[in-house]
């Protein structure tokens, strides 16, 4: 096999490549003149060849998530790009924006083209405010060179493209909750389905598509489906930009194809363990996977497949390295305070389950747990997620998955390190 | 003496030419509501009842569906907030690079909690949540920048750099 090369990130260290003209000296919007010529549907018909999954953490077929959109419907259809990026370990899309803007945004285009939409959103997360002026910017430049507006490249397709700013939500990322949120409310997923595709953003035809999937694109137009299916997994292929943070040496984002080890990632890539420490436990992707242990760690490949075997996934491909020094129920109370937090509140067993789950967390920190409330954590993760079998997936008790996304870490720290768990409380017998 | 309590002044936005933008730029007006508050907080600090009662009445809604918005979402402020918001992140992989440490300097110098405002009101403390900046934690956004891989020290330097 060659060795790979960067897709995304070929260019990002060189000076003004978030620029148009740096953008187009290598390449940029060759692939959109090519779109503009074709049928919209060869384009769809592309994409799904092409095998590209969704990187915001589902890893839902692109191309088939678009053939969904209605073609006889004469409402307006909307393209959202998801620029929440929300996800604890995750901070790809940040890097994108801030460095190759152009390269996400002919992805944007293309991606409307396809669908036949007028109207496209970035929605941004609030924080990232250098990044929204980045954007602004890269807009400005687009529809300067007639990349957006009417006639696009003397084409007969318009499209605008409006920057939307979340505030400060996580749930906002999970794509109903932030329809909700452009449409001026606070961001409460809905049930599904309809799902967007057929009931979006203000009831019409909505397409919503993380930052790294739409890079994907300009890639895919000008190499052609089978090249892109050269690279990495068979079955989820492509280039993928992996976080890795943590305790690490040299943590940051690596663009590797999809089914590296992770054993690669994290003492190659990433630099190994802060003065040679062991292993612990590592989410391999973000903070609503479950973790690994050392031991499974060592032994899997980054892909939508082997994570699913090891009974986790591979989510945003957010992974956070854990050193034997991290303690295992703190870390597992510091994620449970991060979902109660940003729980929407709308389903009980999620607010009162993850509620629960810091209060019992912390009475077990402080030593002042008791011995049942190892069961019990198990019984509120289940009572929040369903009934959980890894490797069958688990959905019902929650209108989005949330619930699942907080009862897959907390249950996966008390399972894998149950004695820890237990020497916390049985400190507390044994003062008693 | 007056007893009246004085009527609480109609918030007007400085820039009318912005508020005509981000309408512009939406199919309909419910949707400009998150640009409009953010227009207003950056104007007034805050968002204060005549700031909703005036986006009610450009977006066309009731005053109640802003003031929904504005308590479920974490960077819009009820009330004034000190003239530097320190954010500290303190998820997990802040929190193992010592995003504690940071918190904890800010509170044995000027002597507020996490939620506090100094008296001179110069800052105010907060902890937020995973800022999308793990790879360079710990990180500490202030007002609208980000500090990525902040040591006490620097953060020290830091905090004496602001007016
Ligand atoms: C709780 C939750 C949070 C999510 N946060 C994000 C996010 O920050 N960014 C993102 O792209 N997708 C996020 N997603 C996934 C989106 O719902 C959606 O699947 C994705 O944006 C679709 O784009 P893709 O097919 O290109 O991956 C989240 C999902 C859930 C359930
Ligand atoms: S599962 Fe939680 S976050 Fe999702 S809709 Fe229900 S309450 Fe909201
Ligand atoms: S954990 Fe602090 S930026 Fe993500």
């Amino acid at each position: 096999m060659n060795a790979f090369k960067p897709v995304l990130t070929e260019h990002i260290h060189q000076k003004d490549c978030h620029t148009l003209p740096f953008y187009k000296s290598v390449g940029g919007y060759k692939a959109l003149e090519k779109v503009l010529a074709m049928q919209p549907d060869a384009v769809i018909q592309e994409v799904k060849e092409s095998n590209l999954r969704g990187r915001g953490g589902a890893g839902f077929s692109t191309g088939v998530k678009w053939g969904f959109i209605p073609k006889d419907s004469d409402q307006p259809k909307y393209l959202i790009n998801n620029a929440d990026e929300s996800e604890p370990g995750t901070f790809k899309d940040r890097l994108l924006m801030n460095k190759t803007p152009h390269q996400m945004l002919e992805g944007m285009i293309i991606a409307s083209y396809a669908i036949n939409c007028n109207t496209a959103f970035i929605y941004i997360r609030g924080e990232f405010y250098k990044e929204y002026q980045v954007l602004k910017e890269t807009l400005a430049e687009a529809y300067q060179a007639n990349l957006l507006g009417q006639g696009i490249l003397g084409s007969d397709y318009n499209l605008e493209v409006v920057i939307h700013r979340g505030a400060g939500a996580y749930i906002c990322g999970e794509e109903t909750g932030l329809i909700e949120s452009l449409e001026g409310k606070r961001g409460w997923p809905r049930i599904k389905p309809p799902f967007p595709a057929i009931e979006g953003y203000l009831h019409c035809p909505t397409v919503v598509n993380n930052v790294e999937t739409l890079a994907c694109l300009p890639h895919i137009i000008n190499h052609g489906a089978d090249w892109f299916k050269s690279i990495g997994s068979e079955k989820g292929p492509g280039p993928r930009l992996f976080c890795v943070s943590g305790t690490v040496n040299n943590p940051g984002v690596f663009e590797e194809p999809m089914g590296i080890s992770l054993k690669e990632l994290i003492f190659d890539r990433a630099g190994g363990i802060p003065e040679n420490k062991q292993l612990k436990a590592v989410f391999p992707g973000g903070s609503s996977s479950a973790i690994l242990t050392a031991e499974e760690a060592l032994d899997v490949k980054m892909d939508f497949e082997d994570l699913v075997e090891k009974k986790s996934m591979l989510g945003s491909a957010g992974v956070i390295v854990m050193d034997e020094t991290v303690d295992m129920v703190q870390a597992c109370l510091n994620i449970a305070r991060f979902y109660a937090h940003e729980s929407c509140g709308q389903c009980t067993p999620c607010r009162e389950g993850t509620a629960w789950l810091v209060k019992m967390l912390t009475r077990i920190v402080n030593g002042q747990g008791k011995p049942d409330d190892i069961d019990m954590l198990y019984e509120i993760t289940d009572n929040i997620g369903g009934r959980i079998d890894f490797s069958k997936g688990s959905f019902g008790k929650t209108i989005c998955p949330f619930g699942e996304a907080v009862a897959w870490p907390v249950r996966s720290f008390v399972e894998k390190f149950e004695d820890e768990f237990r020497s916390y409380i049985s400190q507390v017998e044994a003062v008693a | 003496m007056n007893t009246m309590a004085t009527p609480q002044e109609k918030f007007i936005f400085a820039n009318p030419d912005k508020v005509d933008r981000i309408f512009s730029q939406y199919p309909d007006k419910k949707s400009a509501t998150l640009s409009l508050l953010h227009l207003a907080q950056a104007q007034e600090g805050y968002i204060s009842g005549s700031v909703i009662d005036t986006i009610a009445d450009l977006v066309e809604c009731h005053p109640a569906i802003v003031m929904d918005c504005v308590s479920f979402y974490s960077m819009f402020f009820t009330k004034p907030q000190g003239r530097h918001k320190i954010q500290v992140c303190q998820t997990l992989s802040c929190s193992v690079n010592g995003a504690d440490a940071l918190v904890d300097h800010v509170t044995n110098k000027f002597s507020i909690k996490p939620g506090e405002t100094t008296d001179d009101r110069r800052f105010t403390l907060m902890k937020v949540e995973c800022l999308g900046s793990c790879g360079t934690a710990p990180v500490v956004q202030i007002n609208n920048d980000y500090h990525e891989g902040l040591t006490n020290e620097r953060f020290d330097e830091l905090l004496e750099s602001l007016p």
